[in-house]
């Protein structure tokens, strides 16, 4: 018995494919006659914004991609970066946020899982992973119920395929409550003559189709992540994959198998629409057709349709094209790792896309079309309207201790390490520095001293107030974190999750956003490679706040000159880098304002690129040269929460000065391009080293001195490192488990 | 781990794919390292406990070659039956990768003897089902006789273990099962040596 393929075309099943009308008249006038349904749903699984970015192109393209140690920019799995001696480092981000709000455990895990192939997929066997996460307000009944769900997920994934997760931030924000973004990024180490991409070459090649099998999990998810939700949306859990850790690992093993024998001409995982996607980018970035026959399709379940194996999104699935002279000894691999292969069809000259399903033909469509025509959008946008700055003198004076542990205790400032102990940070054995620094760092195998770092940031409160600052802010910070712990930036993966862009305010958010990045990427010598965008993440009319996560890769070349936060001995001259007049000054949309006055006003800090550079890469040559290995970047909650973190990794005390003006402006102002700095040195030596940091126009002043077992900031009141530690380490397990410590 | 036996023994392990039915002779050592086999889909180590490798392992270890199973190969050895035991879904019932203290319980096995008795050290845990379970009766037996060789120290329990236990041997000695990654912790660039002397012990490096 068939399945038919064809129920008529109306105008609500086009609507509810995602397409707009105007979008399937497109389709009518490139075949010249009416879609089959199959051909319907591969038109909206090719042309929905998640895998055409059809409103985010026209600006994507303005991002820098280029520069010499760039091997493969952006339109591949994964962005490739040299680091030296034949080898590369492969990696990008990329959002499983609806999903993940629909079911969090297995949302997240997949996005874990799709990650990780885009990487693997390339060559890479993955050595590090990160996750950026935002959830709703703590007190909204959602909101445990996601974390929980979300962290056990990106743990129960990473921790059982194999790979430390070494970084990553996780926010709450009211208006998070009906949208969370799930934000995963992996890296992984390849030589640079063994990159592999998905462009297929050659005519009547055989197409295989390698891991687990097929079912109707994760049919239309690409189409479910380009819409926004309603009160429906309780309905569209089986639109949500389920992931498999371990066929993922074999899977993984198996690929590196495969290309080290030479077998693999081009291979593409199959992620967001699965099959659909996967062969006609393959075909069409060769200028080949693809034929496939979906009888040979390993499946899962029973009487399934050709729609429902084009668009199933079943994880652990790969499609290749491989050498026919190496199929037998490719076959033996696929059998060692117990996975299911079939050849599924071949490539063709024609430049169609054939898909044959028990002898009938279901779909026959023109291959680079169903890419290259996908429609693009120039979407209306209204700039934001910029925003008073904050009058700081208007604020009261607060006392500075018990400003500060109200900050360190607080839902967004407080101790992750709830979150980062449910994931394995150390497999692998080369991790260097776990969460809670202010980068991952993972040593590269097989090398004696080279070392890569690992960073994901934004402020969404900065970006909703200015998204062009806040997209400036997010690519500095991120530049900031990975120069701190002493490693030179390399690259970064942008992960751009927004509202509704058919909204001219939120198409304005994205805009900007992407112009500020741009501009600090260019800036900074830190080009985007790879990345994701996610729209549409909005419920009930509700945007998210603009929140384009940067995560960034950076090389140190000598692990043993490398910096941690925590104050190494007693007697240590603290330092501060990159500070104004007044050591901090700017209050205007601070965690401070937020926390203790409950106020979001002003402008966010500003970033000046060129000092951001300078400070930064002179603080690197003083890591690089030996004179100090303490160093912490000054962000959220401002120099206040940064020596408090530094004493409470350490165990050991700080006596710093009274600031000379405004203490709550210089312990709390959120200043960008600041460090904090903790040195052995002579008080010769230290003179000189200002003395140079003058010359190279940066400002870097002693402020303090570590010792004893209490911080005392200015004439405030000493507060014990024990009383730091645990406002700092309690809030999260309390709301959580309902426990302290 | 395999890089902590190239590390510490200079050479390079055979490796042993799960379908093998025979081991070669001559071998100074078996481990069974962490990770997740079959996905731990069914219970942990439960799947991998009926590979065709372990009868070879158990023919092994009853001839008395060293083995040592770490993490998800303690989990395995228990459900084959070389060590007595259960180990259960951790008391929080999550996942928990952090350092703890092990007190050496037992310096006097060919796993340990490179410590000393009542020895604190550091050690990584990372594992979701690590919560050691034994009925009165055998852990009385397993306690009576020694066979706990590290427990978790300075109140540093990261699952909820009976007694504390984290690792143990088997009557005769020659088998060890431990939850935590002594393999995670033995160069400078781990943080730490503390986990070193147990494969120095072993392979009869120690001073």
């Amino acid at each position: 018995m068939t399945i038919p393929n064809t129920i008529p075309i109306t105008e609500d099943l086009v609507a509810a494919h995602g397409l707009k009308p105007e979008e399937y008249q497109r389709i009518l006038d490139l075949i010249g006659r009416e879609p089959t349904f199959t051909e319907l749903g591969i038109f909206s699984a090719m042309w929905n914004e998640h895998c055409s970015y059809k409103s985010s192109k026209k600006w994507l393209r303005t991002l820098p991609t280029s520069g010499p140690q760039v091997i493969q920019g952006p339109g591949e799995n994964a962005g490739v970066v040299d680091i030296g001696d034949g080898q590369c480092v492969v990696f990008k981000m990329e959002s499983h946020n609806h999903p993940s709000y629909i079911e969090p455990y297995q949302g997240a895990a997949t996005g874990v899982g799709g990650i990780l192939r885009d990487v693997f997929t390339m060559g890479a066997r993955p050595i590090a992973a990160m996750n950026a996460l935002r959830f709703g307000a703590p007190d909204h009944p959602k909101t445990k119920h996601l974390v929980a769900g979300v962290v056990a997920g990106i743990g129960g994934y990473g921790n059982a395929f194999g790979v430390p997760t070494v970084g990553g931030e996780l926010n709450f924000d009211a208006r998070y409550n009906g949208n969370c973004l799930v934000n995963a990024f992996a890296a992984g180490l390849a030589r640079t003559d063994a990159i592999f991409y998905s462009k297929a070459e050659g005519v009547g090649l055989p197409v295989v189709y390698l891991g687990a099998k097929t079912g109707r999990d994760g049919v239309g998810g690409a189409t479910m992540a380009s819409a926004e939700f309603d009160e429906g949306i309780d309905e569209k859990r089986p639109t949500v994959q389920v992931g498999d850790p371990f066929t993922e690992k074999c899977l993984l093993e198996a690929c590196l198998e495969l290309m080290d024998i030479g077998a693999v001409i081009a291979i593409q995982d199959m992620g967001a629409a699965g099959l659909t996607c996967s062969a006609v980018e393959m075909g069409a970035k060769g200028d080949l057709g693809i034929e496939l026959n979906l009888d040979n399709v390993p499946a899962r379940e029973e009487r399934m349709s050709a729609y429902e194996m084009m668009l199933s999104e079943s994880q652990e699935r790969m499609l290749m094209v491989l050498r026919p002279e190496k199929h037998e000894e490719a076959e033996v691999i696929f059998r060692k790792w117990g996975l299911d292969f079939a050849v599924i069809g071949r490539t063709t000259d024609d430049l169609r896309f054939r898909v044959l399903h028990q002898g009938e033909e279901v779909a026959n469509l023109p291959i680079k079309e169903l890419g290259d025509e996908a429609p693009e959008y120039d979407r209306p946008w209204q700039a934001p309207s910029p925003l008073a700055p904050l009058d700081t003198a208007s604020l009261p004076q607060t006392d500075v201790a018990a400003a500060l542990l109200k900050l360190l205790g607080s839902p967004d400032l407080s101790s992750r390490r709830w979150v980062w102990e449910q994931y394995d940070t150390l497999i692998q054995g080369n991790s260097l520095q776990i969460p809670g620094g202010d980068a991952g760092v993972v040593r590269v195998e097989g090398h004696q001293t080279k070392a890569l770092a690992f960073s994901s940031d934004v402020t969404p409160r900065y970006c909703q107030a200015d998204p062009y600052e806040g997209g400036k802010q997010a690519v500095a910070e991120c530049w900031r974190n990975l120069t701190a712990v002493g490693a030179e930036p390399l690259a970064a993966t942008d992960n751009l999750n927004f509202g509704n862009p058919e909204r001219p305010e939120i198409m304005g958010q994205l805009v900007r956003a992407i112009e500020g990045i741009g501009e600090a990427c260019r800036a900074l010598s830190f080009p985007i490679v790879s990345g994701n965008v996610s729209l549409y993440n909005e419920t009930l009319g509700e945007a998210i706040p603009p929140t384009p996560t940067i995560a960034g890769v950076g090389l140190i070349p000598d692990r043993a000159k490398m910096a941690r936060i925590a104050f190494t001995e007693e007697g240590q001259t603290i330092l501060l880098a990159g500070g104004p007049q007044g050591w901090g000054s700017h209050l205007g949309q601070s965690a401070y304002l937020r926390d203790i006055f409950k106020r979001a006003e002003g402008t966010p800090p500003p970033v000046d690129l060129e000092h951001e550079k300078r400070v930064g890469d002179f603080v690197r040559s003083l890591i690089r040269n030996g004179k100090t290995s303490v160093v912490h970047d000054i962000s959220d909650g401002g120099l206040a929460v940064a020596l408090a973190e530094m004493a409470i990794a350490s165990g050991i005390g700080a006596r710093i000065d009274e600031p000379p003006a405004n203490a709550d402006a210089a312990f709390f102002g959120e200043d960008q391009g600041r460090y904090v700095l903790a040195c052995s040195l002579g008080d010769g030596v230290l003179d000189e080293l200002i003395a140079q940091a003058q010359k190279a126009g940066v400002s870097l002043i002693r402020i303090g001195v570590t010792g004893g077992n209490e911080l005392k900031l200015g004439e405030a009141h000493a507060i014990s490192v024990a009383e730091l530690e645990e406002a700092h380490e309690g809030w999260f397990p309390r709301f959580m488990d309902g426990r302290t410590g | 781990m395999i890089a902590a036996l190239r590390l510490v023994s200079g050479r390079e392990p055979l490796i042993v794919w799960q379908t093998e039915t025979a081991l070669p002779s001559g071998l100074d050592l078996i481990i069974i390292p962490g990770g997740y086999s079959y996905g731990d889909y069914l219970r942990c180590g439960a799947i991998a406990a009926r590979t065709p490798v372990m009868r070879a392992v158990a023919e092994m270890a009853k001839k008395g070659v060293l083995v040592m199973g770490v993490c998800n190969g303690f989990q395995i050895l228990i459900e084959a039956g070389l060590l007595p035991g259960a180990l259960l879904r951790n008391a929080s019932l999550k996942f928990v990768c952090r350092e703890v203290k092990l007190q050496v319980s037992n310096a006097g096995t060919a796993f340990t003897r490179a410590y000393s008795s009542g020895q604190i050290i550091r050690c990584p845990v990372a594992h979701q089902d690590g919560n050691y379970f034994a009925d009165p009766e055998s852990l009385a037996r397993i306690e009576g006789e020694g066979q706990v060789v590290f427990r978790y120290a300075e109140g540093t329990n990261p699952n909820g273990s009976v007694n504390d236990i984290a690792g143990i041997v088997n009557e005769t000695g020659n088998v060890l099962g431990m939850m935590p990654h002594p393999e995670n912790l033995i160069e400078t660039a781990h943080g730490g040596t503390d986990g070193r002397p147990l494969f120095e012990g072993i392979l009869g490096k120690a001073a």
